[in-house]
């Protein structure tokens, strides 16, 4: 059994304390808002300036002065502020803003981070891409195990050019949790019914299996949204 | 008495000259001065730098003044964005220059030109591509990036409600990059879509002092960035 993005998104929503700052990146990083424990007061900061981002706006109710860093249109939560790049900035390069998720390219066995430049592609940007990973003291890196190729991201080494070295704290993928130590790649849980074996097929550098590795607990689906399968 | 209103946009850009270094600021569309920027592809002055978080959508705005060849460099974090077709086209002929700069850092540029810095290290790049020929300092062991300041020769910006004094007040996440900018070009230039007497504005809601803003200008919300909620009605 492997997760589905909603599963991904749900295990890094269990490993976000209460109150911590959160910025989110791209794709599977965004679902993480859904999944958030209520019991638990977690901000999420937007790069253009928001801290407390609340859920999308329902259509017909969109502020045309209000949208995230992926310019959809968003609502405020209770306790939000809003502020100017430069401050926002502040948060994240000053190492305010706790966690990080983001998605990959591929990460390497010591921490390294690529994410920012997709071989082949034409005009390249960057973004906040930088700012988050060499500020945010969490980076935590949420993505598909092996590329709609089939070919691990998880390697000894970057191919494609870095994001910032060193900085991923920890992989979620649709197969496992991984930590990333001093001592390189910890394998701390799987999906559930699947082996550390499958695992370490899929990743292309050396993996740890730690002691107490143990499978995943999450529900089959969470609000009709399936989480695994 | 100090006037800082101007009737049109026309008239705001009037000293826009060939071969300047242009601000845009704005994030998405919050905060974009789109009627002082199509104002100034009427006004035709070309051969332009421009400093902006993306490269422009579709048409409109930037991707009008891309599309119409009038910007020879672009300054940007994330110039492939959605939609910014007419950048990706020129970019892949050649035909505009490139200079890509980490969100973080290009906010800090504009910054300490405005606050009068000759520059600041920062961790971010630090032994990536987007570093490469910089300065580089180790500090407390930790590998920085020099970076130096940005300036500009003119800064479009946008508020929501001003005064001819040049204060502003932004609503919701307009603000982004226009505050910073406000403060790093020489002839600062606001479009606001409520231009209030002065007093109007309380002191603790004026975000930009009107120190900084040369020019402001009313205007309507260009219906590409469409209306505002109503005065009172549910956020």
């Amino acid at each position: 059994m492997t997760l589905t993005r909603d599963g991904i998104a749900y295990r890094v929503a269990r490993d976000l304390p209460d109150g911590s700052y959160v910025n989110l990146g791209l794709g599977i990083p965004t679902l993480v808002s859904v999944y958030l424990p209520p019991d638990r007061e977690i901000f999420i900061h937007s790069e253009n300036g928001i801290l407390g981002v609340g859920p999308m706006a329902p259509r017909g109710h969109e502020d045309p002065d209000l949208v995230n860093a992926s310019k959809e249109y968003i609502t405020l939560l209770p306790g939000s502020s809003l502020f100017d790049h430069a401050l926002s900035f502040t948060m994240i390069r000053g190492g305010h803003i706790t966690h990080s998720v983001i998605g990959a390219i591929e990460v390497a066995a010591n921490g390294d981070l690529a994410n920012w430049r997709i071989p082949g592609q034409k005009v390249p940007g960057v973004g906040g891409a930088m700012d988050l990973a060499f500020g945010v003291p969490n980076i935590y890196v949420a993505m598909n195990h092996v590329t709609n190729k089939g070919q691990p991201k998880i390697l000894t080494a970057c191919t494609c050019p870095l994001t910032a070295p060193g900085c991923v704290k920890r992989i979620y993928t649709d197969m496992a949790l991984i930590e990333v130590t001093p001592a390189g790649l910890v394998l701390r849980e799987v999906a559930p019914g699947l082996a550390p074996s499958a695992v370490e097929e899929a990743t292309a550098a050396p993996l740890k299996v730690a002691d107490d590795c143990r499978e995943m607990d999450l529900p089959l689906a969470f609000n009709g949204v399936e989480l695994r399968r | 008495m100090i006037d800082k209103a101007v009737a049109t946009c026309s008239e705001a850009v009037a000293p826009v000259f060939d071969g300047a270094t242009i601000m845009f600021g704005g994030f998405g569309d919050p905060g974009v001065p789109g009627r002082l920027i199509e104002a100034l592809r009427q006004h035709g002055a070309t051969n332009l730098v421009v400093v902006h978080n993306g490269a422009g959508a579709g048409d409109f705005a930037l991707g009008g003044l891309i599309l119409d060849g009038r910007i020879r460099k672009l300054i940007a974090s994330f110039p492939n964005n959605a939609g910014a077709s007419a950048f990706r086209d020129r970019y892949l002929k050649g035909e505009i220059e490139l200079e890509l700069v980490p969100q973080g850092t290009l906010v800090e540029r504009i910054r300490a030109a405005g606050a009068g810095l000759g520059g600041f290290y920062t961790p971010t790049a630090a032994g990536t591509e987007l570093a490469a020929g910089k300065e580089t300092r180790v500090i407390n062991g930790r590998a920085y990036v020099f970076e130096a300041p940005l300036h500009a020769d003119f800064a479009f910006i946008k508020g929501y409600r001003g005064d001819r004094l040049g204060n502003l007040a932004y609503r919701g996440a307009m603000r982004n990059f226009n505050p910073v900018m406000a403060t790093a070009a020489k002839v600062v230039i606001a479009e606001v879509e409520e231009l209030v007497p002065v007093g109007a504005l309380s002191p603790e809601e004026i975000h930009t002092p009107g120190i900084f803003i040369d020019r402001v200008v009313r205007i309507d919300r260009h219906p590409r960035l469409f209306e505002p909620p109503k005065e009172g009605s549910a956020k």
